[in-house]
This record gives structure tokens, C-alpha cells and sequence, in this order.
């Protein structure tokens, strides 16, 4: 019923651009967000609001590096290439 | 994959915004008289949600952003605008599982079905035979299940979902009913049967032994495309926990729309204790959910109680509200199936008596006949 995003995979490039995948829907919470895929009917969640104000910002962005220098820390820039990279094996964002 | 961030499940015994699994019984009215009921369906309530009243309920859940909705009942075909609130909820982006004894999807309902984007159909189906399963949802009804699932099959419906209830008497089918599944390309589905509704009265006879309970659990550890609902959390204390939250969603995560737009905590617990409200109370849905006394009591942090000394506590966090509440047991006790035994001694101190019976009961009164030709003996 419920999934988590798997780990990263190799195939996230974060010099590339990516935003929210179309069929995906996110519901704000006070942890973060649930974000709904519309196609495969798998639910994410997305653990923290700053993880959600960086997915929300990437089409505004000519990459995913980009968008997680302008919304994170430098010593955060690791952890949330992660997550994104696990969100693109979710198909929670996608490349554009 | 199961939630691994204990974190992350302690945020959601605060509650939400909005449900993630939020449950919506259309009608209590039922052409079958299944023994272990948890709505005690038959009868149509006569103040059941109107058409339009139903519309507005699925603009609620588009705008609190529910996904989408299970849907049940009773059984919710036979409601004439069946059709039109599936289109009306899957037009505004809430989708829809519903749950369906299949009597009333035919070859045309199928086509239609197949047509409509972003909806599950879950078979209802408790025995792998017609013995079995004729024994708990009356005569033809094994039948009427298997013709629904060729008409979908035949209508490229795609991937739909066996839903089992998981009983003493079908547990030693789980092989035949995976079987079953792949033959039709569908996806199985058990559920834990609770002593709710008419299944209060029907439990002590149905529900799995503690050895079938390993061995389902044993099944299951090695079959995560099995669905389960997250309703075998109580099982977890047996090792490695099972796929889903694994905590009790009842207020939190999890709640219950009845026929008449009662707000219930969860699907087993329609009873009074745990009516947090209505829907055509002012502040409709939302205002039930986010600001009922019960639910927000449900949100507080819950003692251990009689299961704080026992290790396995975190794994399966005292089990289901509603198998506990039905079978007598205080809600910080042990769950009635508790894999070590403790909920036995639990019941032991109940007598049958003094269990909360349902307050809510809809059974038809006389005899419910099926009217299919094609029945078994």
C-alpha cells in the first residue's frame, strides 16, 4: 500500500534538469509531504519540508545541482543528492 | 518496503492533515449475508448519503487532497449512481478502489470499468473452492466472484485484486488462492478477519489458529507483491516486520465513512465508542477529522500498558483497537491474536457476555437469497 523511495541509483545525473513528474501530486505535511503517483499508484513520502521546497524549485532551475545549492546548507549538498536521486528511482521527479 | 524510520511512524501517530487510507462504505444495503460482516450490511439506511450529498463529499476529499478512496459497504454496486460518483470522484483526482462481492459486474459494468482510468477493483473471494468460500458469503457466491473475474478478464480490465479474508478454514488454501490469482493476472490480497460487526459473533469459530498464524506470517514474509492492507501488524512480533506502516492507523492515518456519513476511527469500530462525527455536520469532513474529541484523543501518545514489559512491543505496538475492543480486552492490553498468547489469557478474564456488542446493525431480516441459476451444492 505504501512505499518509501529505494536507494539511490547510479543513473541520477544532477548536472541535468529535472522537475515534479506530471502525474505526481504532493499533499503538504507537517514532516514534509506525501507525494501521490498518479500512474503507478505509489505514495512517497517525502521525510522533511526542506526535501519539498527542493523538489517544488527544480523546474525553476537549469539543473538539480543548481536547485540544491539555492535551497540547502553545502554540508547537506550530499544527503539531499540522495534523496533526489532515490525520488528519480520513485518516479516522484523526473528529467524535463 | 517497510517503513524503517521510527520517526517517521511516530509523526503519523499525531495525526495528519488528511487520511492516507481513508474508507467509504456507500451503502449498507447487500445482496449477500456474509457471517463475518464487519458492517453488518443488508438493509439500506434510509438516510443514506444522497447523490449530492456524496458529490460534495468527493469535492472535499479533492480539496484535502485525499488520492484516493477505498470504497466498500454493504455492497456498493448496487447503488443506481454507482457509475456516477466514480466518474465524479476519478474526474476530480481522487481515484477509487472499491470492493465488490462481483454479483453485479457483468460483461457491460466490466467494459465500462475498463474504460475508467485510475480504478482498482478488489473481488471479494473467502474460500479458494466453492465450499469454502459458499460456507462464510452464502451459496453462489463463490460463483458470482469467479464470473465477475472472467468478465474483467475478458474486458483487458487489467491487473485487479482477489481480496481475501483470512479464516481458519481458508488458511490452508493460500497456495490455491495465489494460484487462482495468477491465473487470472490479478493481484492477491489478504486481510485479517476482526471481530467486528457480525463477525463478533462468528470470530470465536473463524479466526486462524496460533500455528496458522506463523504460518501465514511465514507465507507472507517471502511474498511482499501479496497485499495485506498493513493489517497484519500484530504478526511482526514474529520477526522482521511485514510491509506497511505497522501501527494502528485509527484516527491518525485511518478513518471510516459510513452510509449515512458517520465518521468512524476505522473500518472495524463502527460502534458509538468510536464515532468521532459526520459529514453533514458544519465543517463537514474536514472539520471531523482534523478537530473531533476522539480523534484528537487517538493522536495523543498511547501508554503500553500490559504489553510495556514485553520486547516485542515495538514491533507490533499492541496490535488491532478493534480486535481488542470487540473481544473485551482494555485498548493498552494485548491484542486478542497476540503470537505469544497474552491476549488469550486477556479474553479469558471476559466473559462472552460482557463483550460490547454492535451498536450499528443493518442485517437483513429475513434470509438473503442470491436469485443466480448457477449455484453448487
Amino acid at each position: 500500500m505504501i512505499d518509501l523511495p529505494d536507494v539511490a541509483t547510479a543513473t541520477f545525473d544532477p548536472t541535468q534538469a529535472f522537475q515534479l513528474h506530471p502525474q505526481v501530486a504532493l499533499r503538504d505535511e507537517e514532516f514534509g509531504a506525501l507525494a501521490y503517483h498518479y500512474g503507478n499508484r505509489r505514495l512517497v513520502f517525502l521525510k522533511s519540508r526542506k526535501l519539498v521546497d527542493l523538489v517544488r524549485v527544480l523546474e525553476a532551475h537549469p539543473s538539480a545541482l543548481a536547485a540544491i545549492e539555492a535551497t540547502v546548507e553545502a554540508r547537506e549538498f550530499d544527503r539531499y543528492e540522495q534523496a533526489l536521486a532515490g525520488l528519480v528511482k520513485s518516479e516522484v521527479i523526473c528529467g524535463r | 518496503m517497510a517503513v524503517d524510520s521510527p520517526t517517521l511512524r511516530d509523526r503519523f501517530k499525531l495525526g495528519l492533515q488528511a487520511p492516507i487510507c481513508l474508507t467509504w462504505e456507500l451503502t449498507y444495503a447487500c445482496n449477500l449475508a456474509c457471517i463475518h460482516c464487519l458492517s453488518s450490511s443488508g438493509r439500506r439506511d434510509p438516510n443514506e448519503l444522497s447523490t449530492d450529498e456524496a458529490k460534495a463529499l468527493i469535492d472535499e476529499m479533492a480539496a484535502l487532497k485525499i488520492f484516493y478512496v477505498n470504497i466498500g459497504g454493504g455492497e456498493p454496486m448496487v447503488r443506481s449512481d454507482f457509475f456516477e460518483l466514480l466518474d465524479h470522484a476519478v474526474a476530480r483526482g481522487v481515484g477509487v478502489k472499491f470492493s465488490t462481492n462481483g454479483t453485479r459486474l457483468d460483461q457491460e459494468k466490466a467494459e465500462r470499468l475498463a474504460k475508467t482510468d485510475y480504478v482498482d477493483v478488489q473481488i471479494s473471494l473467502d474460500g479458494a473452492d466453492a465450499a469454502t468460500n459458499d460456507a462464510i458469503r452464502g451459496v453462489g457466491s463463490y460463483d458470482a466472484a469467479i464470473a465477475a473475474m472472467e468478465h474483467l478478464a475478458a474486458a483487458n480490465f487489467g491487473q485487479f485484486k482477489i481480496s481475501v479474508v483470512m479464516t481458519r478454514q481458508n488458511i490452508p488454501q493460500l497456495d490455491e488462492f495465489q494460484a487462482l490469482a495468477d491465473r487470472f493476472g490479478a493481484q492477491l490480497r489478504l486481510t485479517r478477519l476482526r471481530p467486528s460487526g457480525r463477525g463478533a459473533d462468528t470470530w470465536d469459530a473463524l479466526h486462524p489458529t496460533a500455528e496458522q498464524q506463523r504460518t501465514l506470517y511465514n507465507w507472507l514474509v517471502g511474498r511482499p507483491n501479496v497485499l495485506t492492507g498493513d493489517s497484519f501488524f500484530h504478526l511482526s512480533a514474529l520477526g522482521e516486520s511485514l510491509d506497511g506502516l505497522n501501527l494502528c492507523g485509527a484516527g491518525r492515518v485511518v478513518c471510516l465513512i459510513d452510509p449515512v456519513g458517520d465518521v468512524y476511527a476505522c473500518p472495524f469500530v463502527i460502534h458509538d465508542d468510536f464515532l468521532a462525527g459526520n459529514v453533514r455536520d458544519e465543517g463537514a469532513f474536514t472539520t471531523v477529522w482534523r478537530d473531533s474529541d476522539l480523534f484528537r484523543s487517538l493522536r495523543e501518545p498511547s501508554s503500553a500498558g500490559a504489553c510495556a514489559s514485553c520486547g516485542s512491543y515495538d514491533a507490533c505496538q499492541g496490535g488491532c483497537m478493534a480486535a481488542k475492543f470487540f473481544t473485551g480486552i482494555p485498548l493498552d492490553g494485548p491484542d486478542p491474536e497476540c503470537v505469544y498468547g497474552h491476549g488469550e489469557t486477556a479474553m479469558a478474564s471476559v466473559p462472552v457476555a460482557l463483550r460490547p456488542g454492535s451498536t450499528v446493525d443493518h442485517s437483513a431480516r429475513v434470509p438473503v437469497r442470491l436469485g443466480l441459476s448457477a449455484s453448487r451444492s
